[in-house]
């Protein structure tokens, strides 16, 4: 389709740019330099992802940009490609890494070389996951993702940075081990690696409930699901700004894409058969977390607890294997993508003046930062899902396409709805509402003009796509629609086989 | 021209919108801190700045009434008078086209649909944004967009001496572009848009004063419990969609009779369909609507500026419940036991907010009750299929309590932001022409023969009384013993305000009329509370509105009604005017003859007296059901099973048992890595063995 290798240079762009701030001197101009280089990077790496958007062939539900090229002495190949299911989460990766470079201006000041060195690699990594055809590679991807991220947290993040990134590693890292042993069984049972052929390979049924909770123990972990979030909040009240908001918005998204590219197509009657499972845990996820979430008193907490009710949503519209719940799903994965990158940004703001995540700390921030509370509002009304922003669409769209396959578990996760309203309205009073009676809150200022360039494409996106949703469900609807052909051929055929039998 | 109708407003909020923030940036642009040695910081807070915060009463203070008081308030906003004028005329314009559409639907039948652009739609679900107008809408446009120009004039000068004018005139266009969007839906979709839309708006404006702790909770209050209603709301769409594999009004209608008997498996029960869905649906009607148990957050509501309380908390959204079941009317009037039901509610509702109206004295509560109380009418009409009844009433109701809001709003701030009844009196030589209109807006509620109301609650009443409906003779019943109590409640404001002697001198004295901007809002709708009745009384009942409403109700069983009601004896026709009469006299006996009465009641029943005044207890009763179990269950969860038992078994325990373990052994992150490991391992292991012997062959 392209003559020149598109994906592997958005890819790899990023890469090339970390190489470049590693050269660069250690003195002031550099430091400069370093963060100049890191924002043209990601913002050139940006456009070139959106030829990627361009050009694709939205009707079509086939891998497109396909390079292959073989690696590692043959069994192994390195192959990109990118279907309707996986370029949204490209676009939304390369999309928020100009804005997390952006945060990071001035908020990091020690080692800032490194830290962008650390963010382009991640981007590289990130990217990478989504566009690998390859498992093994698709697994180098996906586990590299976490280094950076665990320097990230661990090197610039808050007091207890050091807990807090080894149990993101720990609880991330043992997930993986499983879904290697389960990649290993998969390739020994296939004889190949290549992501496009799995698909359409029949594993035996017994491997494929234990590659299914193989892949489920990775995925879970990383989305994360209930009972192995308690990492999360961890993780995101030590990270800085950026790092909070690459993994909410991209790194969580991992798990979800993960279902949707290997265990639901290649293991589908595990799914069918473990779906309950799933829907136990995503109907404990939304209504557990909701609760814990009206209990919290430090703001990324709240807003991290709250992140893993809206995976709830997510894992649920998922494993409903509908039409709406799997469009669902994705959309509520890119939604939340925008939204709580944007929650966290908000944070941020607040955070780089006030050096305290406290609520209790804040209140009757609207009387001098009003911008800043308009910015709040309309992200925290999108986190409660009101229709009109794009937190609507995907909770609706799972919401619906569960209640078709299994009511009891859209009527309790739909409870989750009304927890929502609870915890952020809460939290705004908390924060933005009542008089301004703290004495270092007085001379506070509202947004800075990077801060209003890095925040106002997200509201627009948040409200643009929350009224007119349709682009981004058609791009992927090709895609999904074949996934779900796909799953119920393989369903049908193994029941069909059993009856004539 | 429906596009405009529905834009204007829009437009007007976000040029207000824009107006506001951008007038709020330069009010505060950031400054520095001073320098260090001015260590007078908090005691500064109050008076220094521009910015601090301001108390309720000075930002409150309104209308070109000279103040007593000597408050430094702050300067008003920027662009205030641009933002006022074109919001309000932005609305006028739209109120003009929609009484335009009113007579083009109406009158001359022209039936419109237009469709913008497609709103969530995917495979087989599909949902547009798209104007659908028939008369039920049109009846809604001209109601809406009337109240709402009239309380934007209003509010001119009832917030004229607010520094947040431009904030507050946006949030006014955008509840009326959301409350638009609402009654021009043609699919479930866009009306849950509109629903919430309207909440929102709600919410930010009960909340407009943020810096009153009341308010806040108030506004939080309404969302919360609003979300309440629209979760059954939502599963009720959710269920429509299962069930007919559409969520757009007219595959919905048009599949309905096939789903009459037939039933279906909702969590784990099987239920009947139509029963079920209007139930799911009705319940986000109780919520809109404030109705019996979903009720507590409109009393509370009352903590916004009034003419937020006479647009959206009495005329226009709390309506949209009504609204919802008449729009659904094909559905209701196919499972009796759901219209039941909703007699039930409604009958209920009408009685019980009336009895806590007896005794409050708050002028704006009582009136708030009063709403309550008069939405619970409506729904009685619905549930006994008399839907252009309930339409009826909720017309003239727009009007006369629109009305009696802003005259209550008048007089409070003629006595300076005293609500409280007891503190008035004698105030109708000071306020004649609020005094005036008030006046007729109690008779329109009352239901003064030929004033507005009369003709509408007079139909209810005698609906109530000839259906069929199993819970019509208890609606009947209720809404004529509400009709008595709503004379009483409503006569007992007006005496204890403007009659008797003053009660707060100093009050009483530096009362005086409001501005012209703020009266001649209460004339028009004084004029509609009187006259809105009876031209239009052959469009709602009888067999006019089969040719009114066409096929935008369905009034099967109305048409019995209506034959039925021709027959009825004059002793009944004339009973709730007996009623009202009653009421009025124990009121006047109460409050002007024997004034020392009420108090010796109150003592003598006290119990009663406690009952009625505190709401029936429902808040106190949902704090210790709801609330703070919720609370608890939220900190337990967090501590004990996010802390203890899953990082205490997990991470952190492995990790203590590992350190306990491994103390002396120096590579202490192998040994925390392979134990934890291990753990996982294990328990990976007896979940999958759990899996092979349970369901997984299942």
């Amino acid at each position: 389709m392209t003559s020149w290798p598109i994906l592997s240079v958005v890819t790899f762009l990023p890469l090339v740019g970390a190489l470049f701030i590693a050269f660069l001197s250690d003195d002031e101009a550099g430091v400069r330099n370093a963060r100049w280089v890191a924002l043209w990077t990601t913002l050139i790496t940006f456009a070139i992802s959106l030829i990627l958007v361009w050009r694709f062939d939205p009707s079509s539900a086939d891998f497109q940009f396909v390079e292959k090229r073989p690696w590692l002495g043959g069994a192994i190949t390195y192959s990109m490609g990118v279907d309707g299911i996986s370029l949204p989460f490209v676009i939304l990766t390369t999309a928020l890494m100009p804005i997390s470079i952006l945060a990071s201006w001035e908020a990091i000041q020690r080692r800032v070389r490194e830290y962008m060195i650390a963010f382009l690699i991640l981007e590289t990594l990130m990217v990478g996951t989504f566009c690998a055809l390859d498992l093994v590679l698709f697994y180098f991807f996906f586990e590299g993702g976490l280094i950076p991220m665990f320097i990230i947290i661990g090197v610039w993040g808050g007091p207890r940075r050091v807990y807090a990134s080894f149990k993101f590693f720990l609880y991330t890292f043992l997930g993986s081990v499983f879904m290697l042993l389960a990649i290993m069984a998969m390739y020994w049972d296939a004889g190949t690696a290549d992501i496009p052929t799995l698909l359409h390979h029949t594993f035996p049924r017994a491997l494929q409930t234990w590659a299914f909770l193989a892949f489920l123990a990775s995925f879970a972990v990383k989305l994360p699901m209930w009972p192995v979030h308690t990492w999360l909040p961890d993780a995101h009240v030590e990270a800085p700004t950026a790092g909070s908001v690459i993994l909410a918005a991209i790194l969580l998204k991992m798990g979800g894409y993960g279902f949707l590219r290997f265990s639901l197509p290649m293991f589908p009657e595990a799914s069918q058969h473990l779906a309950p499972l799933i829907y136990a845990l995503s109907v404990i996820a939304i209504i557990y977390t909701s609760l814990v979430a009206l209990m919290q008193e430090d703001v990324k907490k709240l807003i991290a607890y709250s992140s893993v009710a809206h995976m709830g949503f997510v894992t649920m519209g998922i494993f409903a294997v509908t039409a709406q719940g799997i469009a669902g799903g994705i959309f509520q994965m890119i939604s939340h993508g925008i939204v709580s990158a944007a929650l966290f940004l908000c944070v941020g703001v607040v955070y780089d003046r006030m050096h305290t995540r406290e609520i209790a700390a804040y209140g009757g921030l609207v009387n001098r930062m009003p911008i800043y509370a308009f910015v709040f509002m309309v992200f925290a009304l999108a986190n409660v899902g009101l229709p009109g922003t794009s937190g609507f669409v995907g909770e609706f769209l799972t919401l619906i396409g569960t209640f078709r396959v299994n009511n009891w578990v859209a009527t309790l996760a739909t409870l989750g709805t009304i927890l929502s309203a609870a915890y952020m309205l809460w939290l705004y009073r908390k924060v933005i509402f009542g008089r301004l009676e703290k004495p270092n809150l007085q001379w506070i200022k509202d947004l800075g003009w990077r801060e209003i360039g890095i925040l106002a494409p997200l509201v627009i996106v948040t409200i643009l796509i929350g009224v007119y949703p349709k682009p981004v469900l058609d791009f992927s609807a090709a895609s999904v629609t074949q996934l779900i052909d796909n799953y119920h051929h393989a369903l049908g055929g193994v029941q069909a086989a059993a009856l004539t039998r | 021209m429906y596009e405009a109708i529905v834009a204007l407003p829009l437009i007007g909020a976000i040029i207000a919108g824009l107006i506001s923030l951008a007038g709020a940036r330069n009010r505060f642009p950031g400054e520095d801190p001073p320098p260090p040695h001015d260590d007078h910081a908090a005691p500064l807070l109050a008076e220094s700045h521009p910015r601090a915060a301001p108390s309720p009463h000075e930002a409150h203070a309104a209308t070109g009434v000279a103040h007593t008081e000597e408050h430094a308030t702050e300067p008003p906003a920027a662009g205030s008078r641009a933002a006022e004028l074109i919001t309000t005329t932005l609305l006028v314009i739209s109120c003009v086209l929609s009484w335009y559409a009113f007579y083009d639907v109406g009158i001359a039948g022209h039936e419109a649909r237009v469709r913008l652009f497609s709103f969530i739609s995917y495979a087989d679900l599909h949902s547009d944004w798209a104007l659908r107008i028939d008369a039920l809408t049109a009846v809604m446009l001209v109601v809406v967009t009337t109240v709402s120009s009239l309380v934007h004039l209003y509010s001119i000068g009832y917030m004229a001496d607010d520094p947040y004018r431009p904030r507050f005139f946006s949030y006014l266009s955008f509840f009326t572009f959301a409350m638009l969007m609402l009654v021009t839906s043609d699919n479930l979709v866009q009306m849950f848009f509109g629903w919430e839309g309207v909440g929102l708006a709600s919410y930010l404006l009960i909340g407009f004063w943020y810096y009153k702790p009341e308010a806040n909770a108030a506004a939080i209050k309404a969302f919360v419990v609003n979300r309440v209603g629209d979760f059954g709301f939502s599963l009720g769409i959710f269920a429509v969609f299962a069930l007919t594999g559409a969520v757009d009004f007219d595959t919905i209608f048009a599949q309905a009779p096939s789903l009459v008997g037939k039933s279906f498996h909702f969590l784990s029960f099987n239920v009947d369909v139509l029963a079920t869905v209007c139930l799911l649906l009705f319940m986000g009607a109780m919520g809109k609507s404030a109705q019996f148990l979903l009720h507590t957050w409109l009393p509370d509501a009352m903590e916004g500026p009034t003419p937020v309380s006479a647009l959206i908390h009495a005329a226009t959204m709390v309506t949209a419940g009504v609204f919802m079941v008449a729009r659904l009317s094909p559905l209701f009037s196919l499972s009796p036991g759901a219209s039941a039901f909703v007699t039930f509610i409604g009958a209920t509702t009408a009685m019980f907010a009336a009895t806590v109206g007896l005794v409050q004295n708050d002028i704006k509560r009582i009136i708030a009750y009063s709403t309550c109380s008069q939405l619970g009418y409506m729904f009685v009409a619905m549930g006994v299929g008399a839907y252009s009844v309930g339409m009826f009433h909720l017309f003239t109701h727009a009007f006369f309590k629109a009305l009696l809001f802003l005259c209550s709003g008048s007089v409070i701030i003629a006595m300076h932001h005293e609500q409280d009844i007891r503190r008035m009196g004698g105030l109708w030589r000071k306020l004649p022409f609020t005094y005036a209109t008030m006046l007729i807006g109690t008779l329109a509620l009352t239901g003064f023969p030929f004033t507005a109301g009369y003709f509408s609650k007079d139909a209810i009443i005698e609906s109530a009384d000839v259906s069929a409906n199993a819970m019509a003779g208890y609606g009947f019943v209720m809404t004529l013993v509400a009709a008595a109590l709503t004379a009483f409640y409503s006569w007992r404001l007006i005496f204890k305000t403007f009659h008797g002697e003053p009660h707060d001198r100093a009050h009483y004295e530096a009362a005086h009329e409001s501005p012209l901007v703020m009266l001649v809002p209460l004339g028009f709708l004084a004029i509609g509370s009187l006259a809105a009745g009876w031209p239009v009384l052959s469009l709602f009942t009888g067999h006019g509105a089969d040719v009114f409403f066409h096929a935008a109700l369905n009034l099967g069983t109305a048409d019995r009604l209506y034959a039925a009601e021709e027959k009825l004896p004059l002793l009944l026709a004339l009973s709730p005017t007996i009623m009202m009469i009653g009421g009025f006299l124990v009121a006047w006996y109460f409050y002007m003859r024997r004034p020392d009465l009420p108090e010796e009641l109150a003592r003598q029943q006290h119990l009663l007296y406690e009952f009625l005044l505190n709401k029936w207890y429902f808040d106190e009763i949902y704090d210790f059901l709801l609330v703070r179990p919720t609370m608890w269950l939220g900190r337990l969860l967090w501590k004990e099973g996010d802390g203890f038992i899953i990082d205490g078994f997990g991470p952190d325990g492995v990790s203590t048992r590992v350190l306990d373990v491994t103390r002396n052994v120096i590579r202490l992150q192998t040994g925390y890595l392979y134990h934890y490991a291990f753990a996982m391992l294990i328990g990976v292991a007896a979940f999958v063995t759990w899996f092979m012997f349970t369901g997984v062959h299942g």
